[in-house]
C-alpha cells in the first residue's frame, strides 16, 4: 500500500504499550488503516482527537517520533479469479513471488448475509471418512472444526477432507501454522494436481501473532467473491483458530480491557461468530463450508475458546487415539454434525439414522464395560461382546484412515451387529431389521 | 426542536456524543455515517457526553459526525400483519430488504402499509373504555387480531364515533374516542410501545393454573410448563437445546409462537424458513409458519441489536395476549443476550461482577421473565404468554452467572445433561435434576388430576422415585459389580432404564414418535409403570437385562407405530406375551 500525495503526516506518538500507539490526529474515522513508521496499524478507538492504533507487527524499536500516515479505509483485499493457486500474507500480499492480483478491492470483515435470503445447507459432502460420514455427515454451507489435542493430526484430516469434498476452490487460512505444516499443505495440494483451486492465506509461527487477526477476514472475503459472485463452492480451511482468539486476548489485554472466562476478551463469542457466521449456502448455488481447527488442552472442551466455538459451529470433529486398537478416531460421543439430520437417510440409504445411533449406544456399553474392567468386576456375556463389537467399530468405522462409501459403512455395521448381537440388542425399527439384518 | 449533537468518540459501536440540549436515558438517536443514518440507543450520560450504542457497525465514522435525538425509547410497532414476519431484534422486516448482504443503515418499515384489512367494529359509541380494551377485530391469518385502545393513552375515555365495518389500511382512522376534558383522540390500527416497558393493561395476573401441552413426555408428563409459566433449558452446546426448542414451537398448544433467535446460528432461523411452511400445526391443522413469528438476530448480526430482540419479541408477545391469545414465547439464547450485555459494560469501563458480566445481570434478568404471566384482561377474557428460554453456560456449568440468575427467575427447570446427550438418550432433559415449581402449585395439581387420571400427581412422582432409585441401584452395581449385589438391585435398575427409554426419551425425527398427545402419554405411562409395580423371579442378572431389553425393544416399536393401530396392538400382544411367559417362570 503507497500513501498518497497531501496527506497529513503525524510525527508525534504519545503512548506506546506493547502492541498499541496513541497520537493526536483530526478527521479520523473508526478502522481505518494507517501506517505507524514501516508498519501497518488500524484504528481502534478515537477519544476527540485522541486516537488509539493497533499496530500488527509490534511495536518493538517503534520511535515516539515515528512517522504516522492514515489511509483512510478499512483493511481490504484485492479480489479477482487469478486469486487462485497463489499464497499471500495476512495483508493479502504475494508471498509466492507472483504479480500482484489486479480486480475490484473489497473491505474485509463486511456485512453478513441477510438470513432471510440464505437457503437451508442441503448437499452432502462424502469423505471416506466413516467417523464422519457415517456419524457425522458434513453438508455444504456447514461450518464445523476439528478439536484436537496438538498431537493429533488434524492438518493432515483437514487436508484429506478439503480434498476429496470436490470443491470448486478451497481457501486456507493458516494462523501461526508452522512452516512445516505450511510446506505440507503446499505439497500436499500440489501432489494431488489441486494447486489452481487453492488460494492460501498464511500467518506462519515466524510472524507476529497479531497480524492473525486480519487472516480469516481475508480468507472469507476471496471466499465470499467465489461463492456469491462466481456461484462457486468454496471450501473455507481455518488452523488454528485457538492460535487467532490468543491473539484477541493479547490485544484486548493491551487495551486494559476486563478480561472474562480463561483470559479471553468478553466478545470472544461474538468474534468467533462473526468469522464461522460467514459459512452460508447462497440462493444462487454458491457456498461457503467452513471447516476448522480449534486445539485443545488436554482434551478440555470447557475451555472458553472450544466452549464458544461449540456453542456457535454445526458441530464439532472431536480427534483423539483409541487406546484399543491404537488408531486414531473420531470420537463418537465427543463429536457432532448439526446438520446430518438434512441429508443422512435422505442422500444415504434410509437405514443409515438409527444404524448410526445403534452403533453409537452399543459403543457406549462397551464404555461401560471398560469401567467394569478398570474396576475389577466380571464382565458378563454381553459386556464380552460389546467390547469385541467395540474394537471392530473403532477400527473398521472409527479410525481416520477409512475411505469408502456410506453404503459399505452402513453394510459393516450391519455385519458387526450380526455378528455380536441379537435383534432386541440392537433395538432398531423393526422394518429396517428386516431388510438389512444380515443372517450369516 | 429536538436535540442535536457530534460525535466526540468512537470505540468499536460504542460511540460518545457531545449533546447541546436535553436526552434521555434510553433515547433512540441517529449518527450520519459517510453511507448510511445508523440507529443508537443512549446508554449512559456524564455532563454533556451522551454515550450510546450504536446498532450497527461504526467502521469509517469519523469524529464530529452529526448526530440527531428523537425524543422517544426503542419502540416496537404493533398492529396486523405480524404474524408469519421475519424480523431482525429492531422490527425491520428482513424479507422487504434490498440485496444479498445486510448494509447498515437499512431500516425497513414492520407493517405492510398499503395491505387492506377486513375491519369490524366490536365496542360500541358510548362505550367507557380504557387502554387496551377492544375496540374492533380484522382476520390476521386465522387468529382474530384485536385492534385496542393504545397503551399509551392511560385515563379513562368514551367511544365517540367508530369506523363502519369495511376495508382499511393500518393508518386509516378507525375509532374517536374522547376524554374526560373533550378531547378528542384518533385512533388507527397501529400503535407503538417502548420495548423495553411491560405492557399491564390488564385487570390482573393470576397464578397459572392449568398447562400447556408440548407433546414431549418427559416435559408434559414428568415437568409441566404451565400456560402463562416461565421455564428454561440450560445445557452444554450439543445436548439438543436447539432441537428441543424448535419441537415446543412445532408442538405446543398455543395460539401464537414467537421465536427469539437472540445470537444463535443464522442456519438455524434457516431450519424454520424452510421446515416450518410445510408443517402443520397439530392442533389446529392450519400451516405452521401461520401462527409463528420470528425475530432473528443471529450471532453474526450486530451485537447491541440483540439485547433489543428479547425485548422486542416479549412487547410482541404481551400485545397478542391482550387478544386473548395463548403466546408462547422461545429465545434461543438468553445468555447471548446476558453477552452482549458484558460487551456493552467492558467498553463502559464499569466495575464488572462474576465473569466479568455486569452486577445488574440478575435483576435485568428476573425483570424480563417477570413480563411472562397468564392474565385476565379487562373484559375478563384471558390471554397467558408462556416464556421458555435456553442458557448457553460457558463450560456446561451450571454455576456460571447466567445459569443462576435465570434459576432464580424461572418456574421450570429443564437441565439438559451432557452424559444423556453422551449417550443419545435424547431429549437429553436430565430426569433427576429437572424441576416444575408448577407441580407443586395445588391449582396445577387439581387441573391435571381432573384432566388426566385422579391419582395422576402421585403417580407421576411414583414414577420419579423409581427413576431416583434406579440410578441409586446402578451406582451400588457400578461400585460393587454385577454379581456383587442382589438381582433385585438389577431389577430395580432396568425399571428405571424401562420409563428411561418408553417415557423419557423420544425421537424429534420420528414422524409419529415426536408429537406425543397428552391421552397417548397417560396410556403408555400407566403401561410402564404396571410392569414396574410387577414382580419377576430371574435365576441372575444377564436373564434380568435380557428380558427387560426385549420389553423396551417393544415398547419403543409402540412408540414409533400409529397410537391403537394395528402395529400397535400387535405390538401391545407381544409385549402381553412376554411378561406372563416371564411371571410363569
Amino acid at each position: 500500500m503507497n500513501t498518497t500525495a497531501f496527506q497529513k503526516i503525524y510525527t508525534r506518538l504519545e503512548a506506546i504499550t506493547k502492541a498499541t500507539v496513541s497520537l493526536r490526529a483530526q478527521g479520523v474515522s473508526g478502522e481505518e488503516l494507517a501506517m505507524v513508521g514501516d508498519r501497518l496499524a488500524q484504528v481502534v478507538k478515537i477519544q476527540g482527537d485522541l486516537v488509539t492504533l493497533q499496530v500488527f507487527k509490534g511495536t518493538e524499536g517503534l520511535a515516539t517520533n515515528s512517522e504516522v500516515a492514515f489511509y483512510g479505509e478499512p483493511p481490504s483485499l484485492v479480489v479477482g479469479d487469478d486469486l487462485a493457486g497463489r499464497f499471500f500474507d495476512a495483508y493479502g500480499h504475494p508471498i509466492d513471488k507472483g504479480p500482484e492480483i489486479e480486480g475490484e478491492k473489497r473491505e474485509i470483515g463486511g456485512p453478513s448475509v441477510n438470513p432471510f435470503k440464505r437457503k437451508q445447507p442441503s448437499q452432502f459432502i462424502p469423505t471416506g471418512i466413516a467417523g464422519i460420514d457415517l456419524n457425522n455427515a458434513l453438508v455444504s454451507g456447514q461450518k464445523i472444526p476439528f478439536f484436537a489435542d496438538p498431537d493429533q493430526p488434524y492438518n493432515q484430516v483437514m487436508a484429506m477432507v478439503a480434498l476429496r469434498a470436490k470443491a470448486d476452490k478451497i481457501i486456507l487460512g493458516g494462523m501461526g501454522l508452522s512452516n512445516d505444516d505450511f510446506l505440507f499443505f503446499r505439497n500436499t495440494f500440489e501432489n494431488a494436481g489441486a494447486l489452481d483451486r487453492i488460494v492460501c492465506f498464511v500467518n506462519t509461527t515466524e510472524d507476529p501473532a497479531v497480524e492473525r487477526l486480519l487472516v480469516p477476514d481475508m480468507a472469507l472475503t476471496a471466499a465470499e467473491y467465489f461463492a456469491a459472485d462466481k456461484n462457486e463452492n468454496v471450501l473455507v480451511l481455518l488452523t488454528d483458530m485457538t492460535l487467532y482468539a490468543d491473539a484477541l486476548s493479547i490485544v484486548s489485554n493491551r487495551m486494559d480491557q476486563i478480561p472474562s472466562k480463561d483470559s479471553m476478551p468478553g466478545s470472544l463469542y461474538s468474534d468467533l461468530a462473526k468469522i464461522y457466521e460467514k459459512a452460508v449456502q447462497l440462493p444462487s448455488g454458491g457456498s461457503i463450508t467452513i471447516i476448522a481447527v480449534t486445539t485443545l488442552s488436554g482434551g478440555d472442551i470447557t475451555h472458553a475458546v472450544p466452549d464458544n466455538t461449540g456453542y456457535i459451529t454445526e458441530g464439532q470433529l472431536f480427534l483423539r487415539t483409541d487406546s484399543t486398537t491404537g488408531k486414531v478416531i473420531i470420537d463418537p460421543f465427543r463429536s457432532l454434525s448439526r446438520l446430518k439430520q438434512l441429508v443422512i437417510g435422505k442422500q444415504t440409504r434410509e437405514d443409515h439414522p438409527q444404524v448410526m445411533n445403534a452403533c453409537i449406544r452399543l459403543y457406549a456399553d462397551a464404555a461401560n464395560a471398560k469401567t467394569k474392567i478398570e474396576n475389577g468386576f466380571d464382565l458378563s456375556d454381553y459386556d464380552e461382546r460389546t467390547l469385541q463389537f467395540a474394537k471392530d467399530y473403532s477400527e473398521k468405522l472409527l479410525a481416520i484412515d477409512i475411505n469408502i462409501d456410506t453404503v459399505e459403512m452402513l453394510d459393516t455395521a450391519w455385519t458387526l451387529f450380526a455378528r455380536y448381537f441379537s435383534q432386541p440388542e440392537v433395538a432398531i425399527r423393526q422394518n429396517l431389521m428386516d431388510k438389512y439384518w444380515k443372517n450369516n | 426542536m429536538s436535540t442535536k449533537g457530534k460525535v466526540y468518540g468512537i470505540i468499536s459501536n460504542l460511540v460518545i456524543v457531545r449533546v447541546d440540549g436535553p436526552v434521555a436515558q434510553n433515547e433512540i438517536c441517529y449518527i450520519e455515517a459517510p453511507d448510511a443514518r445508523l440507529m443508537a440507543e443512549v446508554i449512559k450520560i456524564t455532563g454533556e457526553n451522551a454515550y450510546v450504542q450504536v446498532f450497527e457497525s461504526t467502521r469509517g465514522l469519523k469524529i464530529g459526525s452529526d448526530v440527531e435525538f428523537m425524543g422517544h425509547m426503542l419502540e416496537v410497532t404493533l398492529g396486523p400483519g405480524i404474524l408469519s414476519k421475519n424480523y431482525d431484534g429492531l422490527q425491520n422486516n428482513l424479507e422487504t430488504m434490498d440485496g444479498l448482504f445486510l448494509r447498515r443503515g437499512q431500516y425497513t418499515a414492520p407493517l405492510d402499509e398499503k395491505a387492506v384489512w377486513d375491519y369490524t367494529p366490536t365496542a360500541s359509541v358510548g362505550d367507557r373504555v380504557t387502554a387496551g380494551d377492544w375496540l374492533g377485530k380484522v382476520n390476521e391469518n386465522w387468529i382474530v387480531h384485536r385492534i385496542m385502545v393504545p397503551f399509551k393513552m392511560t385515563g379513562s375515555y368514551v367511544v365517540q364515533w367508530l369506523a363502519p365495518a369495511g376495508s382499511y389500511t393500518i393508518n386509516e382512522k378507525i375509532a374517536e374516542l374522547t376524554d374526560t376534558e373533550g378531547n378528542v383522540y384518533p385512533v388507527t390500527m397501529v400503535q407503538k410501545w417502548p420495548a423495553k416497558w411491560a405492557i399491564t393493561a390488564y385487570r390482573e395476573k393470576p397464578r397459572p393454573f392449568r398447562i400447556m401441552e408440548t407433546g414431549v413426555r418427559v416435559i408434559d408428563t414428568f415437568n409441566p410448563m404451565a400456560e402463562g409459566g416461565t421455564g428454561f433449558i440450560p445445557g452444554p452446546f450439543g445436548c439438543g437445546k436447539t432441537v428441543l426448542q424448535h419441537a415446543l414451537a412445532k408442538q405446543a398448544d398455543a395460539d401464537m409462537i414467537i421465536m427469539a433467535a437472540c445470537g444463535e446460528r443464522a442456519n438455524e432461523v434457516v431450519e424454520i424458513f424452510a421446515e416450518f411452511p410445510k408443517l402443520i400445526d397439530p392442533h389446529t391443522g392450519r400451516n405452521l409458519m401461520e401462527r409463528t413469528t420470528i425475530i432473528c438476530n443471529t450471532s453474526n448480526m450486530p451485537v447491541s441489536a440483540r439485547e433489543a430482540s428479547v425485548y422486542t419479541a416479549m412487547t410482541l408477545g404481551e400485545y397478542y395476549r391482550n387478544m386473548g391469545l395463548k403466546v408462547l414465547l422461545l429465545a434461543d439464547s438468553t445468555s447471548r443476550w446476558a453477552q452482549a450485555l458484558r460487551e456493552m459494560s467492558n467498553r463502559l469501563e464499569e466495575l464488572p461482577g462474576a465473569d466479568a458480566f455486569p452486577m445488574d445481570l440478575s435483576a435485568i434478568i428476573s425483570g424480563f421473565y417477570a413480563r411472562a404471566g397468564f392474565v385476565y384482561l379487562n373484559n375478563g377474557q384471558t390471554g397467558s404468554v408462556t416464556f421458555i428460554g435456553t442458557v448457553s453456560p460457558a463450560g456446561g456449568n451450571l454455576k456460571e452467572p447466567v445459569t443462576e440468575s435465570t434459576k432464580k427467575a424461572a418456574r421450570c427447570f429443564y437441565a439438559l445433561s451432557q452424559g444423556r446427550a453422551d449417550s443419545k438418550r435424547y431429549p437429553a432433559i436430565d430426569p433427576v435434576d429437572s424441576y416444575s415449581k408448577y407441580l407443586e402449585y395445588p391449582e396445577i395439581q387439581q387441573y391435571l388430576n381432573d384432566r388426566i387420571a385422579p391419582d395422576w400427581i402421585d403417580r407421576v412422582s411414583e414414577g420419579k422415585t423409581i427413576v431416583l432409585r434406579g440410578k441409586e441401584a446402578n451406582e451400588q452395581i457400578n461400585i460393587l459389580g454385577d454379581d456383587g449385589v442382589p438381582i433385585s438391585y438389577h431389577d430395580r435398575f432396568w425399571k428405571s432404564e424401562l420409563i428411561d427409554f418408553v417415557i423419557l426419551q423420544q425421537d424429534a425425527f420420528d414422524a409419529t414418535d415426536a408429537l406425543c398427545p397428552l391421552e397417548r402419554q397417560k396410556y403408555m405411562y400407566d403401561k410402564i409403570l404396571d410392569l414396574c409395580h410387577m414382580e419377576f423371579s430371574f435365576d441372575d442378572f444377564n436373564v434380568c437385562a435380557a428380558f427387560y431389553k426385549q420389553i423396551i425393544n417393544i415398547c419403543r416399536q409402540m412408540n414409533y407405530t400409529e397410537f391403537q393401530g394395528d402395529a400397535f396392538r400387535d405390538y401391545e400382544t407381544q409385549l402381553e406375551q412376554l411378561v406372563q411367559a416371564q411371571k410363569a417362570k
